[in-house]
């Protein structure tokens, strides 16, 4: 469903880290051009 | 091999330093943008009162237990404790003015001018203080006059320093070209020395011992010492030692970002258990990055800016006295490099099988302590309610693993869990604000074991994508449960 799309990855440390959301969406056909995961506390 | 090593003492320090939220990282890059800024955060700011009277610092100082702030009523900064004392039963809360003290005594390098007024009043105020020594008297020197503080301000890349917003002094640079020696690094690593070096003072006051008898220091604050040619290179520890004169110590950092002091307790327990130390200190200082860091949030809901204070932790390991809570470096959690970053991957190496190889389940260890950010910092942030999520994310484990009943997860997270109660100083949450509490529960016999977890930001650092992470267990000394 992700075919053909580009994506920017931001994940947050105590969620969804950042190579998490970029695996699930490259599985998913999707171009993961950045990826970064943050901390906010 | 020995038996495993104890946590035969604690000490926890909190530094009301209102002034220097403006040099916290988030808001000495904001205020420069904004006219209004700068004096909405000092009219946010709170007074050492209404910072000692703070519900979730009395916790952290050991006069209130985790379960007396569940049930507090919130919003804490509105629900005051009554006739609070900033002396604790494992920590202190230390006012701005005696911290400066401790500034100006942390100075080997003519790196803080105060004003002779000033001076005398930090000096006043360290006289007979009971964590002071005398060489912190001499390093207080006489003070410098305003218009050398002024010209240092104006044309030598000095910060400013204030007390209850007037101009007290300045805080010089080491070097015009090096930013690792410029006035905001050097400050942010000096105050993390002053207020390591007061909580390892309490450390040692508290366990009896003298500094000749300390052997070896582990920092894990969170700070980068080092020049242009070595940023980062350390070590805090030994340049506390320096200022405990703990003359037969010697030290080194550990570094893990928020996990540091879980990886420092186990280094730490290791060295003792191996017997190449007979005793050894694990501290933290303050973060200076940290303060302010969440102010938008707070101002946007008009309450105060609760980042105004340094945190500091230390703890002493000693070989197995049959008496302290015992580190049983047989279980620690550790989160490898081949563990992946779902949070469940990363529960389950810190929790599950830790607990697993001491026969135990996430229903039979009697408290998890997990980060124990003050939500009531967060949340205003959306930055959100970092032990609660924890909990939940454990009480989801639990249930998928058929520990307990999905209807059982709010008395799983209550009873396993407690709130954050820790200032958001980074690595000063890492689960060991809860040590002295757990010390002191396994005394009374009302706990036979904790597990401290603490997870760590790797990827901040844009060095790895990974998480990081570990977790040890705290157990009531077997001695104890056979004698007492």
């Amino acid at each position: 469903m992700f075919e053909g799309k580009y994506v920017v990855a931001l994940g947050e440390r105590d969620g969804v880290p950042g190579p998490v959301i970029a695996e699930v969406l490259r599985a998913a056909g999707a171009n993961v051009i950045a990826m970064v995961t943050e901390c906010f506390v | 091999m020995s038996a495993n090593p104890v946590v035969k003492q604690y000490a926890y320090l909190l530094v009301h330093t209102s002034d220097f939220v403006r040099y916290g990282s988030k808001p000495i890059r904001e205020i420069p943008k904004s006219q209004e800024l700068g004096p909405a955060i000092t009219a946010h700011l709170r007074n050492f009162a209404q910072v000692v009277a703070y519900p979730p610092n009395q916790v952290f100082i050991g006069n209130l237990h985790p379960e007396d702030l569940a049930a507090w009523p919130e919003p804490w900064w509105q629900h005051p404790v009554e006739q609070a004392s900033p002396v604790g039963k494992y920590g202190e809360i230390v006012d701005q003015e005696t911290f400066y003290g401790y500034l100006k005594a942390a100075d080997g390098f003519d790196l803080v001018y105060l004003t002779p007024g000033f001076t005398a009043r930090v000096r006043e105020r360290l006289q007979g203080h009971h964590l002071s020594i005398p060489e912190d008297m001499d390093n207080l020197g006489p003070g410098v006059e305003m218009d050398k503080i002024k010209h240092a301000i104006e044309a030598e890349g000095s910060l400013p320093l204030f007390h209850q917003d007037e101009l007290i002094g300045s805080f010089q640079r080491h070097h015009d070209e090096d930013a690792s020696l410029s006035a905001h690094v050097l400050m942010e690593n000096l105050m993390t020395k002053a207020s390591g070096a007061m909580v390892v003072r309490l450390l040692l006051e508290r366990a009896g011992m003298t500094p000749e008898q300390g052997r070896y220091l582990i920092s894990c604050s969170e700070e980068a010492v080092g020049d242009r040619y070595n940023r980062g290179g350390g070590s805090m520890a030994k340049a506390v030692g320096d200022m405990c004169r703990m003359v037969n110590s010697t030290g080194a950092d550990t570094k893990a970002f928020c996990a540091g002091p879980i990886y420092a307790l186990v280094h730490g327990g290791g060295l003792v258990k191996a017997e190449v130390f007979e005793n050894l200190v694990v501290f933290g200082g303050g973060c200076l990055a940290k303060l302010g860091m969440k102010y938008s949030g707070h101002l946007k809901h008009d309450m105060p800016i609760l980042e105004d204070v340094l945190g500091g932790i230390a703890f002493l390991l000693t070989p197995d006295d049959g008496v302290s809570p015992v580190l049983r470096l047989d279980a620690v959690g550790l989160h490898t490099v081949g563990a992946g970053s779902s949070q469940q991957e990363i529960l389950k190496t810190l929790a599950v099988i830790p607990l697993e190889k001491l026969g135990l389940g996430l229903t039979t260890v009697d408290k998890i302590s997990t980060e124990l950010h003050n939500p009531e910092v967060t949340v205003p942030q959306g930055s959100g309610n970092v032990p609660l999520n924890n909990y939940k994310l454990l009480a989801a484990l639990a249930i998928m693993r058929g520990e307990i009943k999905r209807e059982e997860l709010n008395e799983f997270i209550a009873t396993r869990g407690m709130p954050g109660f820790s200032p958001t100083q980074g690595h000063v949450p890492a689960a060991v604000p809860y040590l002295g509490h757990a010390a002191e529960a396994m005394a009374q016999g009302r706990m036979n074991t904790a597990l401290l977890m603490a997870k760590g930001s790797l990827f901040l650092g844009r060095m790895s994508q990974l998480s990081d992470g570990m977790s040890v267990l705290l157990e009531r000394n077997p001695a104890r449960k056979a004698g007492s």
